[in-house]
């Protein structure tokens, strides 16, 4: 099951550039949320921050607080463990391309040292289920690699990676932009199915795709949380004149 | 050329705004001077026979030594057939040669080194890479390259002047402690020996494996290492599961090199392994490798045979490196083939 997330007073930086500022919002737990706004507004920033990728970039700083459920991800726990908790989809498919399919979606539980072939044979079946990719792999599982499936299999393939660990949250970054046009619709269907059990934050270029999966849209401009509202609301009648601006493509 | 393209481009320029409509009919200046332009068939066609050419050219030279070779060893390899190959036996004054101790020497010196080599340059790279501190980086990597440029020669003294009395006086007697039971580290103890060769072979092909092992490292893209991390894998996780698989048929191509530097290297063994025509099991045991006897024995060959015979085992040298480079390959290939046809 999901949980909320509740961020305070976050700030980011590259270096001397401040790439956040001061973002306040609660993201509701079971539900999809997606943050939309011009690229290089921050999204990817935004979402590298709930689960610590962004302190991976040696230049990059971060303050504030954020709370997965009642957990400061912050103070109360080392990125390694807030990040088998919180698993990521990134912008393009990135399977590890010396694995086979099996090992790939095996790779996480692995790491942790869950050594019980038989559970790992189920939660490896279960997760490609729920990526919808199982039907499609059934018979390559340990011989094709990761990287010999299409693009929107693969990107699939670490849909189901990250659900093998069974996060609590599911953060996608543009999942689909890579992606072609049917191949988006299955990870959109997707989205869809999942977020009655995990908390989903999308980042997405396509306004559409939000206002098909998300339940609540947050707007990004220049680094700031501008708006963040039901996802009816910020599509049909924005409080904030940028959101409006946005939305109906007069700037962006 | 670029000069006339800028002058059509003023004339266009003032003829266009008082005609726009015949301008857009003409064609634009960068259009008539790429209509202008022969195709390119002739010049591709050029350089592929260039190409070609070259690359038969290494081809014809690799044959023409293999040739020269077998021709000069011609008498010696009439003599001893193919017993050559496999007899001990190394006496000029009777005329009684053999290459097995020297082709055991080259082996055995070269497996020894990538034995030391191998993982001290891998886990080089992996530090320098991905743990090191930024500022260090660069004066580390150049330091470890630094290394593959000080002369053979240079090694060999430095290794007979501090390696081989270290080894005889520290290294070892602990050996011969801890490990003699196994027959491999067993007196007398002179120094120079066998393990000398490995060690001093190994610090010189280490910079050559780690900064390909380096290089191709630093080309494992980003969102491989995100992949791991983001499962929540350690730094040392994310390199074993994401960044060494990653990069490992690179790596396998750095050992090749380096085993091929070891397998030809000759001064600074020569200096130190011994120069004995013996095999023993013991690694404190001297040995001699076939670069170091041709070395040293060339030009003292008096009698034709035995001229012919040292041929013959710069023959066998080209062969054992061209056949242990073809395995290593092979090995790699039988090892990679799976995920390589899976990746393609
Ligand atoms: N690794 C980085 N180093 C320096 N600046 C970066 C880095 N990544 C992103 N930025 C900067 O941070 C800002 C926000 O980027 P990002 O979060 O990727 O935006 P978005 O995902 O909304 O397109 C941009 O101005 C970008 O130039
Ligand atoms: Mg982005």
């Amino acid at each position: 099951m999901g949980v909320g997330i509740e961020v305070k007073d976050l700030n980011a930086w590259y270096g001397s550039t401040h790439t956040l500022r001061d973002i306040h919002l609660n993201i509701p737990a079971n539900h999809a949320t997606a943050l939309i706004g011009p690229s290089g507004c921050g999204k990817s920033t935004f979402v590298r921050c709930l689960n610590r990728m962004h302190e991976t970039n040696p230049i990059a700083r971060v303050t504030g607080t954020v709370k997965i459920g009642d957990l400061d991800i912050y103070n109360d726990v080392s990125p390694v463990v807030i990040r088998r908790r919180i698993g990521m989809v990134f912008q393009r498919p990135n399977p590890f391309p010396t694995m086979s399919i099996y090992d790939n979606v095996a790779s996480g539980l692995r790491l942790n040292g869950f050594r019980n072939r038989q559970a790992l044979d189920e939660i490896v079946e279960r997760s490609l289920r729920r990526a919808a990719l199982w039907d499609e792999v059934k018979d390559d599982l340990k011989r094709k690699s990761g990287a010999s499936i299409s693009g929107g299999q693969q990107q699939r393939l670490c849909i189901a990676r990250t659900l093998a660990v069974d996060p609590e949250v599911l953060l996608m970054d543009e999942p689909a932009s890579a992606l072609d046009p049917i191949s988006t619709a299955k990870i959109e269907d997707l989205i869809f199915q999942l977020k009655s059990e995990y908390t989903i934050v999308i980042v997405t270029h396509n306004m559409q795709q939000a206002a098909r999966v998300a339940e609540k849209t947050g707007f990004f401009l220049n680094g700031q949380l501008v708006e963040f509202d039901a996802t009816t609301k910020i599509f049909t009648n924005p409080s904030d004149k940028r959101t409006e601006d946005y939305i109906t493509g007069r700037f962006g | 050329m670029s000069g006339k393209l800028a002058e059509r481009d003023v004339v266009n320029g003032r003829e266009s705004p008082s005609a726009s409509g015949l301008a857009v009919a003409r064609p634009s200046a960068a259009r008539r001077y790429l209509n202008a332009q022969s195709d390119s068939a002739f010049s591709d066609g050029f350089f592929k026979t260039l190409m070609l050419a070259s690359a038969l050219t290494i081809f014809v030279i690799v044959l023409f030594i293999f040739l020269e070779l077998a021709w000069q060893s011609r008498m010696a390899i009439a003599h001893f057939g193919i017993s050559f190959l496999y007899r001990s036996a190394w006496n000029p004054v009777s005329e009684d040669f053999g290459a097995r101790p020297f082709i055991y020497g080259t082996l055995v010196s070269s497996l020894l080194a990538l034995l030391i080599a191998v993982p001290l340059s891998v886990s080089t790279a992996v530090f320098i890479t991905e743990m090191c501190p930024i500022p260090l980086r660069r004066s580390l990597s150049f330091l470890t390259e630094l290394l593959a440029a000080i002369p053979s020669v240079v090694y060999g003294l430095w290794a007979l002047v501090v390696l081989v009395p270290l080894l005889r006086t520290e290294i070892n007697p602990f050996l011969m402690r801890t490990l003699g039971w196994t027959g491999f580290f067993e007196g007398p103890d002179y120094g120079v020996s066998m393990l000398a060769a490995g060690v001093i072979l190994a610090i010189m092909i280490l910079p050559i494996i780690s900064s390909i092992t380096r290089e191709v490292m630093s080309t494992v893209p980003q969102s491989q290492r995100e992949a791991a991390l983001a499962l929540g894998a350690t730094r040392w996780e994310m390199i074993r599961i994401s960044v060494l698989p990653n990069a490992r048929l690179g790596i396998a191509g750095g050992i090749i090199l380096g085993l091929g530097r070891a397998l030809g290297e000759t001064m600074a063994v020569t200096m130190v392994i011994g120069n004995r025509p013996e095999i023993a099991r013991s690694l404190l045991a001297p040995g001699y490798t076939m670069a170091s006897v041709l070395a040293n024995e060339f030009t003292e060959a008096t009698t034709s045979l035995y001229l012919s015979a040292l041929i013959e085992i710069g023959l066998v040298l080209f062969l054992v490196t061209i056949v242990v480079n073809a395995l290593a390959r092979l090995l790699i290939w039988s090892v990679t083939r799976g995920a390589s046809s899976r990746m393609a």
